[in-house]
């Protein structure tokens, strides 16, 4: 199947232009059996071109399959060209897959919406992008992913537009993308200037191998340029300080967009394009420095604002700019197959997260604040126990995926040497358990804080929603397996990943025997038991100890309820004066004084001298004939008097 | 008879075409004045033919013949439908193109 690369975005984007084009005289089910099925067929190729690239041995794992030549100019080519190597094929599968059971999940979710073909239209779309961002095999392609799914995120964000607040966060969330597309594009500027080529192969290849041209020392500044500004394209896709702002405001999505594009793939996305330029990053000390302290700076504030947040999606949401750090410590120290691991994971635990989410909200006839939820286990059995699920994957808890992804990465961080970023990573985790705890003892246990009115109306989620929650259950449960760490037996993921990360500068590792991470594993998991002690405490045991604690600290809790005021200072420093200068200088003098004043100027020229004009053409015959006998008599006296003609 | 004898009637015959043409409100008079200017031009190329000795004036008064024939056959249409629609023959009441 590895011929038929090309089928893989090609179905989503078929399903996206039916749905787009010919969606609003469809009928509901006609538009959700395109989309799925668009995505589903996806999936399939995707698995069959898995197991055709097992089938070859790991040194020849990477197949390219040239469609055709987009743009030819001089030295410059950019073609084309999709890439199938362990790296690219793990992120299809995760977002063929996970995209196709968010799908699924979508038809129940969305049912009584407005714009159901819209809904659909842009998912496939999104998909299409997505995959064309994973699969490309130069950088200007991986741009065009890039923008895609930024614009879908965008679409889909404001997918509610008669709601204020939700077309507000999709203009921030694409604004704030911008500002990173910036240092992307600039980025892949220098690369094309320095390297006279625009694909990976080309690229990393001269780089691992030209150590004449780039020896380490001398090429540094240049790596280091590149790969910065690079980093900047992936912290303002993947929500990193300090481009985060976006991602919490971008909850305003109906959720099984906030489950696909905002926590399992689209946001993932830098995480994957730090990955794949590893032979640059990895040459680069500096950034891999600044990779790491801005990956776990965003991971513990993230996770300090996710303790008190009261909207169960912005807890979430606040979940995943901290997972999305925690990716970025693991690249930062060199560990590029455990980020891409507890990418994977994540993608699978947090989706779930969100769609039980989505479940809990559609039980509850759309309220979100976690302080009117409670007791909800017993009316919606299947979404708790999934999202128990989930949130024991995340915390940590052995045998769960989220655990050997997440200890992979911490023991990465303390072998490498990074002993403070270890703890920082490892208070996360703990702050990490306590608040997804928090979140599942709110709305599941304890008494119900809610009107009698939605008492009444809570209800379990039909089966098109519960299924997909069921499948990423499953998936949480055993995704970590592929990935065990060397003391438990062969890292199979690791090894898988290997042939797509050669090219990069591996560190040596120093020897650590299997007991001591066997010790450091019992201690992040006992940090989440602790973590998950005090959640149940504060919330269970004595329910009103958490008010007391807040009351107590009323200064710290409010600090870290307003989100650190970050959003306040942007508005102060960034956003009120680019609107201020905009409004009296850009658009009452440049635009309406300027411009407009010189478009109005010159018809008012116009009118004026043809006002002097008109009494010529005064529609009389006799006149126009006497301005006919005066013309000719002054032709023949200039003839005449001046040019001699008698 | 002397050539500017000739030339002399002709450019009287054109003056009090064109006066009249300007004055001449009515749409008839000023068609009998647009012919009579026509015809004062053929008065000369008539009287410069023969002074000359040269064939091409004369040819020149049948084009100008027959494109007078053709304009006064145009001309009495719109007349006439000009009075048809407007009911005068007023050449200053059909101002509808003006400015």
């Amino acid at each position: 199947m590895t011929d038929s690369l090309w089928l893989i975005p090609l179905f989503p984007l078929a399903g996206a232009a039916i749905n787009g084009l010919a969606g609003r005289r469809l009928p509901k089910s006609a538009i959700s059996i395109i989309a799925c099925g668009a995505s589903g067929l996806s999936f399939i190729v995707a698995l069959l071109s898995f197991f055709d690239l097992l089938k070859l041995a790991p040194e020849q794992r990477q197949v390219l399959k040239f469609c055709f030549t987009w743009i030819a100019s001089g030295d410059f080519v950019a073609t084309v060209e999709f890439l199938l190597d362990p790296l690219s094929a793990i992120m299809i599968l995760v977002v063929t897959g996970v995209g196709f059971i968010i799908h699924l999940y979508s038809i129940g979710y969305m049912h009584a919406e407005d714009g159901y073909y819209r809904f659909f239209s842009y998912l496939n779309l999104f998909l299409f992008s997505m995959l064309i961002l994973v699969m490309a095999s130069n950088f200007l392609l991986m741009f065009v992913g890039w923008e895609g799914v930024g614009l879908c995120s965008y679409l889909l964000i404001g997918y509610y537009f008669d709601r204020r607040s939700a077309g507000d966060a999709g203009k921030k969330a694409f604004i704030v993308n911008r500002i990173g597309d910036i240092g992307f594009v600039l980025g892949i500027f220098l690369i094309f200037m320095t390297f006279h080529s625009m694909n990976f192969g080309d690229v990393f290849r001269q780089i691992a191998e030209g150590a004449v041209r780039f020896p380490l020392e001398a090429s540094a500044g240049i790596l280091t340029a590149i790969s910065l500004l690079l980093f900047v394209g992936a912290t303002g896709k993947s929500a990193q300080i300090p481009l985060y702002v976006w991602l919490p405001d971008a909850m305003e999505g109906p959720t099984p967009v906030s489950a696909l594009i905002h926590a399992a793939t689209m946001v993932t996305a830098g995480v994957y394009m730090v990955v794949r330029c590893s032979p640059i990053f990895s040459r680069a000390p500096l950034t891999l420095n600044v990779v790491m302290i801005i990956g776990i700076l965003t991971a513990l504030m993230a996770a300090t604002i996710g303790l008190v947040q009261r909207d169960i999606k912005r807890v979430l949401a606040y979940s995943t700019v901290s997972q999305l750090g925690y990716m970025f410590v693991a690249a930062g120290v060199g560990a590029f197959s455990a980020s891409i691991f507890h990418l994977m994971t994540h993608a699978f635990f947090k989706a779930l997260l969100f769609l039980g989410a989505g479940s809990v909200i559609h039980a509850m006839g759309g309220e979100q604040d976690l302080m009117r939820m409670g007791g909800l286990r017993k009316h919606t059995p299947i979404t708790f126990w999934t999202m128990l699920i989930a949130a024991l994957a995340i915390s940590g808890i052995f045998p769960l995926a989220g655990f050997f992804s997440k200890d992979e990465i911490l023991w990465s961080a303390w072998s490498r040497g990074h002993q403070v970023v270890w703890i920082a990573a490892f208070v996360t985790a703990g702050l990490t358990a306590f608040y997804m705890f928090r979140l599942i003892f709110l709305a599941f246990c304890g008494s119900a804080r809610h009107s009698a009115e939605t008492s009444r109306h809570v209800h379990e989620s039909p089966a098109s929603m519960t299924g997909p929650l069921v499948v990423l259950g499953i998936l949480s449960i055993v995704g970590g397996f592929v990935g065990l760490p060397a003391w438990l037996g062969a890292n199979r993921f690791f090894h898988f990943l290997e042939p797509s990360l050669a090219l990069a500068r591996h560190p040596e590792a120093e020897e650590f025997s299997h007991s001591a991470e066997l010790v450091f594993a019992a201690l992040s998991i006992a940090v989440a038991l602790i973590g998950i002690y005090f959640a149940y405490r504060l919330y269970i045991r004595r329910p009103d100890a958490a008010a007391a604690l807040a009351q107590r600290w009323s200064s710290i809790h409010r600090l870290l309820f307003r989100k650190y005021y970050v959003d306040e200072l942007y508005d102060a420093a960034i956003v009120n004066p680019t609107l201020r200068f905009s409004t009296s200088i850009l658009w009452k003098r440049a635009d309406a004084g300027v411009i407009d004043g010189a478009v109005n100027g010159t018809g008012k020229a116009v009118q004026g001298l043809a006002s002097i004009l008109r009494n010529v053409q005064n529609g009389l015959i006799r006149s126009y004939a006497a301005w006919i006998l005066l013309g000719v008599v002054a032709m023949l006296l200039y003839f005449y008097f001046f040019r001699g003609i008698a | 008879m002397e050539l500017s004898h000739y030339l002399i009637l002709s450019m009287l015959l054109f003056l009090v075409g064109a006066v009249g043409f300007i004055i001449k409100k009515n749409i008839i008079s000023v068609f009998l004045c647009l012919e009579l200017m026509l015809n004062a031009v053929n008065l000369s190329f008539v009287a410069f033919a023969r002074h000359l000795d040269q064939v091409h004036g004369q040819i020149f008064v049948f084009l100008v013949m027959v494109v007078a024939a053709a304009e006064a056959a145009v001309g009495l249409a719109i007349t006439i439908v000009l009075f048809r629609n407007r009911n005068t023959l007023n050449i200053d009441d059909a101002d509808s193109m003006k400015g």
